[in-house]
């Protein structure tokens, strides 16, 4: 079994000198002009808070939610960790933009033939045993590489190792269901433009629960509105042989009181 | 009969005004794509499109399937007059939902991948489904009535022996497809504004459906009786406005509960943007009809039943407009207001909806029951606007 991949990122190190941007343009040939936001060509970038570097990217998600709604499957969840994309399968229905908590997927909207965008976690060097190429580029180590299961607890023990440079939290840990992708910061994560509010158990579940009963309501439902057409159709029936029966008799010999109802 | 030519003329050139529009909107989409023609952005990647060519078209159009099963299943022959035009019309708006999908989607042409690349965990996998499905059971109950047209009499014996499974099956997915157009938004906790978020989502949207093809029926009903000349259904249409009644009753009473039980009463009163809308969906659409609808004597008037029948549509139509855009502008940090290009898009598709209606009505035999039925609404009776909504049907129709 694959050890899954990912990425910690110690905001406390990070010097915001792009080089993670630089070296996944190059890698993806992507344009390399410098991008301050997430875009169909940038497919991280560095926000500044007050002097602290964010760097947002797609959160390679556990249990990812763009997986979930893609109507026809154009998203895998790799074992490696990376969640990548087909765009020969993609119809363009824009569900996974409109799903990702993290608002990651870009789409390509000046295209005629569009594309989703989104960092690959660079899935083909990671099949060759490679590191991702941001993290490759990374001086100082602010993004750090590795099996999530080692990277976590190094994130727990570097917060328990200075309680006072780091807050007690490790976003990605849990966040709907856990990501590949890990933060340390020494500022809340809420100020840095983080969704804080989300859920720790996976969003897929919450449209599973209403598809999984389907089944149900098409055999309950099949059978409950067949038997009242049953029904319905079978007193009517009744009612007509009873009139019917009830104007023979009257023909016949005149005493249609004995039928009764 | 000058009279006639003359708004009959005028009606005609908003008609070809729309269409003409509609066409150079079309070209500027494919040719140019959505970022182009659009208000589209990552931030708000669903508009009008979806909120309304979409999610109002399909949940419009629920009288289909209601209607349907009161005639065939619950064996209430009397309603057979509206059937035919009630089913025309679910046909032709489903149509029109797959021809608005193919603006929306990025990649038209790809969209028959959903019937060989499966993922059935995705909502919107099960929406093409049924959508799909459910559309070829409307083509097939409405098909006897081209088929008598054109005296097959043999298909239409084949066509009868199934129909009761046919129309089983098509409310069984009306069902799973109206209620998953809800549940499209049980994915986003954290982005739909809590008036509008609630685990029920998929039975409010069921429920409303209901509701909103049953003031559908009524609205159609009217402007065809003016289109048409003909009589209207007056005893029907109110017993169809009482399902109305009841289905808002059930439907204002499960959002009240919702939002009690959420703790989320005291939204109601927040003083932002999303209340006001909240509130104009549910007095609009829910609340005046409801009270309104509920007296006998309201629902006898034509002019009543008419109105109140707009109400309950408008209202379900900022509903489903206020999931789609008003409850998502705060989580997007955005607003959005749709293109030109958008809007005649939506336009064009409507009318030629409209002219369909009109010419199939007209060529095919929809209408079957006619004049021994109630009385024809007076012919002054209405409002200014109303006299409108007639000129309408009775040309662009
Ligand atoms: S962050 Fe968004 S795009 Fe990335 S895997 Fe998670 S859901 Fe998918
Ligand atoms: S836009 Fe493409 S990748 Fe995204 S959900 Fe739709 S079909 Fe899937
Ligand atoms: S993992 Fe690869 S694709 Fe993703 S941001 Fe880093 S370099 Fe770019």
């Amino acid at each position: 079994m694959l050890k899954k991949k990912a990425l910690l990122i110690d905001l406390t190190l990070c010097v915001g000198c792009n080089s993670c941007q630089i070296a996944c343009k190059e890698a993806n040939k992507l344009p390399a002009e410098e991008e301050k936001v997430l875009s169909p060509t940038a497919y991280t970038a560095l926000q500044e808070y007050d002097g602290v570097y964010v760097r947002r990217m797609c959160q390679h998600c556990d249990d990812p939610t763009c997986v979930s709604v893609c109507p026809v499957g154009a998203f895998t969840k790799t074992q490696e960790g990376p969640v990548v994309y087909d765009a020969d399968k993609c119809i363009g229905c824009r569900y996974c933009i409109q799903a990702c908590p993290f608002q990651v997927p870009r789409y390509e909207w000046s295209s005629t033939y569009p594309r989703i965008r989104k960092c690959v976690f660079c899935h083909d060097r990671l099949k060759q045993g490679l590191p991702t190429a941001c993290s490759e580029a990374c001086p100082t180590g602010a993004t750090k590489f590795g099996d999530r299961d080692d990277l976590l607890k190094e994130a727990l023990e570097r917060i328990a190792a200075e309680p006072g440079k780091y807050i007690p939290k490790v976003y990605g840990q849990k966040e709907v269901g856990g990501t590949s992708i890990l933060y340390v910061s020494s500022v809340p994560f809420e100020n840095l433009g983080f969704q804080t509010k989300l859920q720790t158990t996976p969003l897929p579940a919450l449209t599973w629960n209403a598809l999984s009963k389907i089944p149900g309501v098409v055999s309950v439902g099949g059978v409950l509105l067949f038997g009242i057409y049953w029904i319905t159709n079978r007193r009517q029936e009744v009612r007509e042989y009873e009139a019917k029966l009830r104007e023979t008799k009257t023909s016949s010999n005149g005493h249609s009181s004995t039928l009764g109802q | 009969m000058k009279k006639f030519l003359s708004t009959f003329g005028f009606w005609k050139i908003v008609a070809v005004v729309f269409i003409t529009a509609g066409m150079y909107s079309a070209y500027v989409r494919f040719a140019y794509g959505l970022g182009a023609s659009t208000h589209l952005s990552d931030q708000f990647p669903w508009g009008i499109w979806i909120g309304f060519d979409i999610l109002c078209g399909v949940g419009l159009a629920a009288g289909g399937f209601t209607v349907a099963a009161i005639v065939h299943i619950f064996n209430l022959k009397r309603f057979e007059p509206i059937i035919r035009p009630t089913i025309l019309t679910a046909f032709l708006g489903y149509i029109l939902v797959i021809v608005g999908l193919m603006f929306d989607l990025g990649r038209p042409l790809q969209v028959w991948h959903a019937i060989i690349m499966w993922n059935p965990r995705s909502v919107m996998f099960e929406v093409a489904w049924c959508v799909m499905l459910y559309t070829t059971v409307l083509a097939l109950e409405f098909s006897p009535v081209v088929l008598e047209k054109f005296k097959m009499t043999k298909t239409i014996k084949v066509l009868k022996r199934i129909s009761i499974p046919l129309i089983i099956t098509g409310v069984l997915l009306s069902t799973l497809h109206q209620s998953s157009l809800g549940s499209m938004y049980l994915i986003v906790p954290e982005k739909l504004y809590p008036l509008w978020y609630s685990a029920y989502l998929p039975i409010f949207f069921y429920v409303s459906a209901i509701a909103a093809g049953c003031a559908m029926v009524i609205f159609e009903s009217f402007l065809s009786s003016r289109a048409f000349n003909r009589g209207i259904e007056m005893h029907l249409l109110n017993e169809i406005a009482r399902v109305c009644v009841v289905m808002l009753a059930v439907y204002a009473m499960m959002k009240f509960v919702d939002l009690k039980d959420r703790d989320a009463l005291s939204l109601l009163f927040v003083p932002r943007f999303e209340t006001y809308m909240y509130w104009l969906e549910i007095i609009v659409g829910v609340i005046i009809p409801l009270v309104l609808l509920s007296q006998e004597k309201i629902r006898q008037n034509p002019n009543g039943l008419f109105i109140n029948a707009v109400l309950v549509v408008l209202g379900f139509i900022i509903n489903r407009m206020n999931i789609t855009i008003t409850g998502l502008e705060a989580w997007a940090g955005t607003s959005y207001f749709p293109s030109l290009i958008e809007f005649s898009i939506t336009m064009a598709i409507i009318t030629v909806g409209f002219i369909a209606f009109y010419y199939i009505a007209k060529f095919f035999p929809v209408f079957t029951f006619e004049e021994h039925h109630e009385s024809k609404v007076p012919a002054h009776a209405g409002v200014v606007w109303q006299q409108d909504i007639e000129k309408v049907s009775k040309v662009i129709v």
